[in-house]
């Protein structure tokens, strides 16, 4: 098996859980996509035809979904993502300077992928937890009252 | 459900944790294994018990008492005092007086918590605490007492208004929900708080989800639906995951699902998750999302409450509105319509950032001042700088100068200011901020979200940004300040959803109220609060320089030159304005002009 099909089975493998997740319906086209997302750490052109042969649902619409969330991207993403909140409070809270020490950390620029397929930065909008700014989230994991210092360690602890 | 007789929360804040609270935590912890009090004692984490100025601190329930200024030696003394023998250890309590039950845990005197009641308070994983604190004896009261009509009769009553911040009286929200002949109907809690450093409905989320469930559920006997939604933000994971709990919980115990306390009234919630979008907070592109669709506004009417989500009738409210309704229900409308103003009742959470001393969650009565909420609530301005103004009511809000500082904050109020009450963000800015670049930040964000379905939000917020950048670059047209009025009046009216209406609001008042700012940017090519990079010029003043090079030897781009004990210049088309110079000079030789 070529790595190309192995992909493709991984992929309808993710869609096929999915929608056995959170059943078959149009209604339910968010949650299936966050899932495949999550899963394939994006949602790659046969994942949307596989969800599209499942729903039913045209996949031009599909498309028209997924690239209007910020969450959802129809680009390769890394095995890991980093989330960097750029709000006004965790700016005023020392935030630039620990964007930057991330950026040199990864060799990265906003919306970049490593190499390696690692790590994928982005920015978000206000996580909300603006008393612990300067805020990022590394996949689902939140940390607050980062310094510069600290994110070599943190990151460390990803794969 | 293990018992415990004491409970004791810790602050965990930046401020307490900076002055050692883990270190506290630990101490108290090991001392209660020694004293074998563990099993009887449960340590928790809070935040914002209130007197971070003292702390490390922590809280001691049911007695309520405050212990501060901790150190970790102490708490073999405080263990033993309070857990072993008994009685209050005086000497780490600062003082002492009697709370009414909405002070209690208001940390200063201005502050009633109704909302924020439980926050802090109960473990929001653990329904019986609910409970335990009166909760679903509102709904208990409904279902065996209140006909639906009587239910919304009771929140018209109290005056209560949508806390998403338009304010629209939530009873007559649900009089016309309930006035829908069409079946299903639907009752939507909006939790997808977008605005930048606002986050109230987290805070209630996390801290007491079963306050928004309870008031959801008494929402959808009032309007007659069967069936629920939560839309909350992804990028809130632990307040979906603490929902999820809760829900559960409160199915297993026949609180939600069919038949609900044995009546015949049922009700089922599910929790629905965005995928980051700020648009999908507006009502119409919420309901668009959930059905799994772009979430792009649609034009009203037809009005939610006619056809709404799968174009059935709906009710969609706010968290902190769905929030109140329990303690509504259980207190009465009387108690809730005592507090406030006029025609804004009850209370509203806030939350303070910016260049404020006490920065973090509030809540207050409608009615308190500007004033107060700046000075003595939040503390008055960081290292005792002058105040500049308050933005209100998130990105779409507006900027009010220090002459509206005695402004009573209720809706109308703000309103004829010409800022919104919004859904609680307030941002402080001291007399170091410039106006027009403020304008600008907050364009940046709301072109950024704008969805792009209708062209004057889409393309007027981008023209807006373009002139602002290009004032603050020194590079201002003079009839600038002319075509951003022309183009925030077209967009305020054309635009479609609250977003793009609400989206000029910045530029309109940082124009009303600091126009001289403006000009100064344009005809003087001079940024008065000295931000605009391109507008300021980093210079060393004859005589106090010592000639010692720490600045030319530290300036990254080789833009200061100047014999050693001789005064050094900068070359101003070289240097980047990153202000290094400044920081390193140890004469205070260098100024900005």
């Amino acid at each position: 098996m070529t790595v190309e099909e192995s992909n493709g089975k991984l992929v309808i493998q993710a869609v096929k859980n999915a929608v056995d997740r959170f059943g078959a319906s149009k209604d339910e086209l968010i949650p299936i996509l966050n899932d495949v997302n999550r899963e394939i750490g994006y949602l790659p052109s046969e994942a949307l035809d596989e969800i599209s042969k499942l729903l039913r649902v045209p996949k031009s619409q599909l498309f028209s979904v997924a690239s209007f969330y910020r969450m959802l991207s129809t680009k390769r993403r890394g095995k890991h993502t980093i989330q960097f909140c750029e709000s006004a409070p965790c700016h005023v809270a020392g935030g630039q300077a620990v964007w930057l020490a991330v950026k040199e950390h990864l060799h990265l620029n906003e919306g970049e992928t490593t190499p390696d397929g690692k790590w994928t930065l982005l920015t978000t909008s206000c996580l909300g937890i603006c008393a612990v700014g300067p805020v990022m989230m590394v996949d689902d994991d939140v940390y607050g009252n980062v310094d510069a210092s600290l994110v070599p360690s943190i990151l460390d602890k990803y794969q | 459900m293990k018992y415990y007789r004491s409970h004791v929360l810790v602050c965990v804040d930046p401020e307490c944790l900076k002055k050692g609270a883990h270190e506290v935590m630990d101490a108290l912890q090991d001392e209660l294994v020694a004293q074998g009090l563990i099993d009887e004692v449960q340590v928790l984490e809070t935040s914002r018990i209130g007197g971070c100025d003292s702390g490390p601190e922590l809280m001691v329930y049911p007695e309520g008492v405050h212990y501060s200024n901790l150190t970790p030696d102490d708490m073999a003394y405080l263990v033993e005092e309070h857990f072993l023998k008994g009685r209050v250890a005086k000497k780490f309590v600062t003082e002492e007086k009697a709370f009414t039950d909405e002070e209690l845990g208001a940390p200063t005197a201005k502050e009633i918590r109704v909302v924020l009641r439980n926050c802090g308070k109960i473990d929001p994983e653990n329904i019986e605490d609910y409970i335990a604190e009166d909760g679903y004896q509102a709904l208990g009261k409904v279902l065996s007492e209140y006909t639906p009509e009587q239910v919304i009769d009771e929140v018209l009553k109290s005056g209560l208004r949508g806390r998403g911040g338009a304010g629209f009286p939530t009873g007559k929200k649900w009089q016309f929900a309930r006035a829908s002949q069409e079946n299903p109907k639907y009752v939507i809690c909006n939790a997808d708080e977008g605005d930048p450093g606002a986050f109230m409905n987290r805070r209630v989320l996390e801290g007491d989800p079963h306050a928004v469930i309870e008031g959801m559920i008494i929402a959808a006997y009032a309007i007659g639906s069967n069936q629920g939604y939560i839309y909350c933000r992804a990028e809130y994971p632990i307040a979906v995951k603490t929902l999820r709990i809760a829900i559960e919980q409160a199915k297993n115990i026949g609180l939600l699902g069919k038949n609900i306390l044995g009546t015949d009234f049922s009700f089922d919630l599910e929790v629905r998750m965005g995928a980051g979008a700020f648009v999908c907070g507006e009502e119409t592109a919420l309901m668009a999302s959930i059905e799994g669709l772009r979430g792009e506004p649609r034009p009203r009417p037809p009005f939610p409450a006619v056809k709404g989500l799968f174009a059935k009738p709906s009710n969609i409210n706010n968290v902190e509105t769905f929030a109140n309704i329990p303690q509504i229900i259980f207190k009465g409308a009387d108690w809730y319509a005592s507090m406030g103003t006029e025609k804004s009742k009850g209370t509203k959470t806030f939350a303070l950032a910016g260049d404020v001393k006490h920065s973090g969650l509030i809540e207050i009565p409608f009615g308190l001042t500007l004033r107060e909420i700046v000075y003595d609530v939040g503390g008055g301005i960081k290292d005792d700088k002058g105040f500049k103004a308050i933005q209100t009511g998130g990105p779409m809000g507006g900027c009010l100068p220090e002459a509206y500082l005695d402004l009573p904050v209720d809706y109308e109020a703000l309103n004829q200011a010409g800022s919104i009450m919004g859904s609680g963000g307030l941002v402080i800015m001291d007399d170091e901020t410039c106006m027009v670049d403020i304008a600008r930040f907050f364009m940046d964000f709301t072109q950024d979200e704008s969805c792009g379905k209708c062209t004057p939000c889409r393309v007027g917020t981008r023209r807006i940004l373009e002139i602002l950048e290009r004032i603050c670059a020194g590079k201002g047209h003079p009839d600038d300040i002319e075509t951003l009025e022309y183009l925030c009046e077209q967009i305020k009216d054309d635009s479609l959803c609250g977003l793009g209406q609400g989206a000029p609001n910045p530029v309109i008042t940082t124009l009303k109220h600091f126009r001289e700012e403006y000009e100064a940017h344009i005809f003087e090519k001079r940024c008065p609060a000295k931000v605009c990079k391109a507008l300021i010029r980093y210079e060393i003043i004859d005589g106090v320089c010592t000639g010692c090079t720490v600045c030319a030897r530290n300036c990254p781009v080789n833009a200061i030159s100047g014999e050693r004990r001789q005064t050094h210049v900068i070359d101003p088309d070289v240097c980047v304005r990153c202000g290094i110079c400044m920081q390193v000079c140890n004469f205070n030789a260098i100024v900005i002009n």
